[in-house]
Formats: C-alpha cells, sequence, structure tokens
C-alpha cells in the first residue's frame, strides 16, 4: 500500500516536481475559488481563463515556448479581459457577466485571427493541457510566487472581499477601497490562471480553483474553515490524480481535474450541509 | 461629541438629467432629528444617496460640516444584503468598526466588548455564532442597528428603518434613535408613519421632488401640506426641457 502511494514520489524526480507544482496551486487556487464562488463569480473564473489562452499563444508565437514569453502574453491578455469587462460592468448599465462574455469573446477572435495570419501552424497542446509531469525549475518558482503573493494579498483585502461580496452598499458607505479591493481580485484569479496553465492548461487550470471551492461548500457554513477545506482538497485530488495518472497511465492533468471532480461529486451527495443524502433523509424536525 | 450639521445648496439630485429632489435649499441643524416624509417616488432615497456621496448633485452642492470626512452611518432601504453568504451575526456587526479598524486594524479587547455591548442595546445576546442566513427580518435589522452602534458616527441616515418590522422591534429600535438623540448626534430618518413622526421626530422634511414644507414637525404634517405632498406628478417626462432655475 505504502509502495502504491509513495514510491512514485520518491522513486521519480518529474513526480516530485508536479507534487509541488500541484500543492503550491492548491494553496492559493483553494480559497480564490472560495471567493470566486461566494461572489457568484465562477462562470467569470472560466471566461477568464478562455481570455488568457489567446495571449499565450501569442507569446507562443513570438518566442516559442518560453515561459516568460508566455506568461506575460497570457498575463496581459487576462488583465486587459478582466479590468474592462470589471469597468464596463461598474459604470454603464451592462452587468459583469455580458460585459466579460463580450470581452472574452473578442480577445479569442482576436487571438485566432493572430494566429491564422502567423500562417504557421502552432502546437498549442502544452497551452491548452499543460504539462504537469515536466515542470522545469523555473515554471515550479513562477508557480509558487503566484501562490505566495496570492496568500497573502487574499490576507491584506480579506476584509474588504467580504464585505465586498456581503454588503456592498455598506462598503460604499464606510471606504472607497470596493474598486480597487475588486480590481485586485481579478487580478489574482489571472494571475492564478496563467500560474495554473503551465501545469493544467488554460481549459482545467480553473477547475483546480472551482472543484475544491464548489465541494467545500457543502460541509460548512463558515469561510475560514471553506478556505481551508478547500485547500485540503485541491491538495488531495493533486496528489490522487497523479498517483492515478501513474498508475493508470492517463494522462495526468485531466486525472487530477477527475479526481477533484470525484470528490465534488461524493460531497454533493454526503456534505453536511445541504448534501443531497441529508436533503433527501433529514431526520424528524427538532424542538425548537 | 462634536454635532454635524448639513447645508443644501440649491441642491437637485437625479438620475440622468432628471431630477428626483429638485433644487433643495436649507440646512439639518447639528444635533437635530429629522423625519424625510413623502409620496412614494419623492425623492427620499435619493436625497440620502446625495448626502452619503454615493449620488453626485447634477447641480448646486451639499456642505456638511465639520467638513472632511465625517462618518456618516448609513443603513439603506432594501439593504443589499447577500443573506447565503455564511457569515455569523457577530461578524456582520463587527463591520461596524470599520471607520476605526479599517482595514488591517486589529479588533482588540475593547472592540470585542463594544461589539457585545451591542449585540445587547439590540436584545441580540445569543446570536452570536449564528449565520445571517437563519435571521428573520426583525433580527436582521437589529443586528443591522448594533453595527450602526458601533459605527459611532455624529451624522446617521435611515432609509424607512422600520417597514416590515413588527412593533416591538419597532419600540426598540426606535428607542436607539431617541438614544443617539439624545447624545447630541444628528439623525435623518425616512419615515411613512406620520404618527411616529409625531411622537418621535421634532423636524420633518416634506418632500414632493420639490421640497413642499421642513421645519417643525406639528406645522409641517398640516393637512394642506399633505395635500399638496399627494398632487405630486410622479410622470417622468423623456420630454422635459432643461431647468431654467439659476443654482447657487
Amino acid at each position: 500500500m505504502a509502495d502504491l502511494l509513495l514510491s512514485p514520489f520518491a522513486d521519480f524526480a518529474f513526480m516530485q516536481r508536479a507534487l509541488v507544482g500541484v500543492i503550491a496551486i492548491a494553496l492559493a487556487g483553494g480559497p480564490v475559488g472560495v471567493f470566486l464562488m461566494l461572489r457568484r463569480m465562477s462562470l467569470t473564473g472560466d471566461a477568464m481563463a478562455h481570455a488568457i489562452l489567446p495571449g499565450a499563444a501569442i507569446g507562443y508565437l513570438i518566442a516559442g515556448l518560453s515561459l516568460p514569453a508566455m506568461t506575460i502574453g497570457g498575463l496581459v491578455a487576462g488583465v486587459v479581459v478582466a479590468v474592462a469587462a470589471g469597468l464596463v460592468s461598474r459604470f454603464t448599465a451592462l452587468k459583469e457577466d455580458a460585459s466579460l462574455a463580450a470581452f472574452y469573446l473578442l480577445s479569442l477572435a482576436l487571438g485566432v485571427t493572430i494566429v491564422s495570419l502567423r500562417g504557421s501552424n502552432v502546437d498549442l497542446l502544452h497551452v491548452l493541457f499543460g504539462t504537469v509531469l515536466a515542470l522545469d525549475d523555473s515554471t515550479l518558482l513562477l508557480i509558487s510566487a503566484i501562490s505566495t503573493i496570492t496568500v497573502l494579498a487574499l490576507a491584506l483585502f480579506y476584509r474588504p472581499l467580504v464585505l465586498e461580496c456581503v454588503d456592498p452598499t455598506f462598503l460604499r458607505s464606510v471606504s472607497r477601497a470596493g474598486t480597487p479591493t475588486h480590481l485586485v481580485f481579478l487580478g489574482l484569479v489571472v494571475l492564478n490562471l496563467v500560474g495554473g496553465f503551465h501545469a493544467l492548461g488554460t481549459l482545467l487550470a480553473v477547475g483546480m480553483m472551482m472543484l475544491p471551492a464548489a465541494a467545500s461548500r457543502f460541509w460548512t457554513n463558515d469561510i475560514t474553515i471553506m478556505m481551508v477545506a478547500s485547500v485540503a482538497i485541491g491538495i488531495v485530488s493533486g496528489i490522487g490524480g497523479l498517483l492515478l495518472s501513474f498508475h493508470a497511465e492517463l494522462p495526468a492533468g485531466p486525472a487530477i481535474i477527475l479526481t477533484a471532480g470525484g470528490i465534488y461529486g461524493l460531497s454533493l451527495l454526503l456534505g453536511r450541509e445541504g448534501g443531497l443524502l441529508w436533503l433527501a433523509w433529514p431526520g424528524r424536525h427538532l424542538e425548537a | 461629541m462634536r454635532a454635524t450639521s448639513i447645508r443644501f445648496h440649491e441642491v437637485t439630485l437625479g438620475y440622468g438629467r432628471h431630477p428626483a429632489v429638485h433644487h433643495l435649499d436649507g440646512e439639518i441643524p447639528a444635533g437635530s432629528l429629522t423625519a424625510v416624509v413623502g409620496p412614494n417616488g419623492a425623492g427620499k432615497s435619493t436625497l440620502l444617496k446625495g448626502i452619503v456621496g454615493t449620488l453626485t448633485p447634477l447641480d448646486g452642492r451639499i456642505s456638511i460640516d465639520p467638513p472632511g470626512r465625517t462618518p456618516i452611518a448609513y443603513l439603506p432601504q432594501a439593504a443589499e444584503i447577500d443573506r447565503s453568504f455564511p457569515l455569523s451575526v457577530y461578524d456582520l456587526v463587527a463591520m461596524g468598526l470599520w471607520s476605526r479598524a479599517g482595514l488591517f486594524g486589529g479588533v482588540g479587547r475593547r472592540d470585542r466588548a463594544r461589539i457585545e455591548e451591542a449585540l445587547a442595546a439590540v436584545g441580540l445576546v445569543g446570536f452570536e455564532r449564528r449565520p445571517i442566513s437563519t435571521l428573520s427580518g426583525g433580527q436582521m435589522q437589529r443586528a443591522l442597528f448594533a453595527r450602526l452602534l458601533l459605527q459611532d458616527a455624529s451624522l446617521i441616515l435611515l432609509d424607512e428603518p422600520f417597514t416590515a418590522i413588527d412593533a416591538r422591534t419597532t419600540a426598540d429600535l426606535l428607542d436607539l434613535v431617541r438614544r443617539w438623540h439624545d447624545e447630541n448626534r444628528t439623525v435623518i430618518a425616512v419615515l411613512h408613519d406620520l404618527d411616529m413622526v409625531r411622537r418621535a421626530f421634532p423636524q420633518t422634511l416634506l418632500i414632493a421632488r420639490e421640497p413642499v414644507a421642513w421645519g417643525e414637525t406639528d406645522r409641517v404634517l398640516s393637512p394642506e401640506n399633505l395635500l399638496a405632498a399627494r398632487r405630486m406628478v410622479e410622470a417622468h417626462d423623456p420630454y422635459a426641457a432643461p431647468c431654467r432655475r439659476s443654482a447657487a
């Protein structure tokens, strides 16, 4: 048993690197995912992941498979879309989901157009599905740095973040921190998606945020515990997914997300706070 | 505590270019207790938003004395509170400490004592750990009043604080309003219950987009004034011409 669980990580350097990568991603992705969920922005995260793709592709076209070029490309595309959509929804009648859809479609179309202008047959598998089993030192450093920045920033902006979710009118009446907080948060989402896409690809990176967060919602009504639970679920999914991919020879990224999906399914069924089994058999009503 | 006064200089507040409060001129004296009364659509909530500063006047200006960042405690009409958010009553009330603790400031033993005092003052002892999703309408309003207490502001704005609230809760919360008045805080409340206004509020502003009457409650709430307010034109005329009255 211990052999099955430990030896892949003990014997293979690429598994150790992958392990460090997924733990770093889970540490920041968990709390960011919880806030995305509580702010009803789960689909925003998804849309932003799509917005990053053309930026990373442009970076790839210019400089090949270079970490800085693709990271900067993805960051720029993500930040432009996030900030533009955020500003439009704050200052016009258009809601955030609509303005975000508009901007990410634009950025997607623009990216595809630029690719076709170059006329090269680009291998974007790396960008689309990631290479969690081939993380080099600089990529690991990047992911860990992003994770550190994210956790620190969330700690600093914790109060306005919570307040903006619960009672935005109140926050506006006591402080001007609302809009900057929102923009910082969107920036963190982009940063984590860019970090995540090196390991899991642009399409699956958001999975390490949303699936653990959604699963943790079924276990607690306390936001602090929810964030801790979501980090734990992320780490367990990462380890489980890597082992699954190692033993069953499955692609690692999808195996990780599938494991997280499995935990989400279990939580949906068994979770103490609104899980389906508890809804179906709640037990007899209480006295008060 | 130095009391806060508000001066309106020919203020017009509105949305787009359409006025909701039209040419309001006058003063809310420091330490006064004022009711704002008028039909639906008369611009009462808009007036409060203008004072808080979330709505910029289309014309004229509002000056608050002492100038600078006077802490304002504002209870909006339908508080946009996300009740499904996993937050405890204690934490909701603790938000009232924002002006003191801000983004990073610590919440110390004295602050926690103040939070407990505020919860006791609104009769919510024992509710500390309850998630806000489990509160009834009246309990929520009590919690929001506890938060107002903690804000310790010299200017307090209440937008229909007693709408859909039962008699006992209303009486309890009205006692808090009186206490604020005794502490020389300036309180402005939008209200519909004229009996309550006559009983508890010395000053009244009767407004129907234009100010109808303003001053001592008994004089303002005369049958003639109320009738005039009721005749307010509620029509929103998309072809209205630009207003020719000059601002101050």
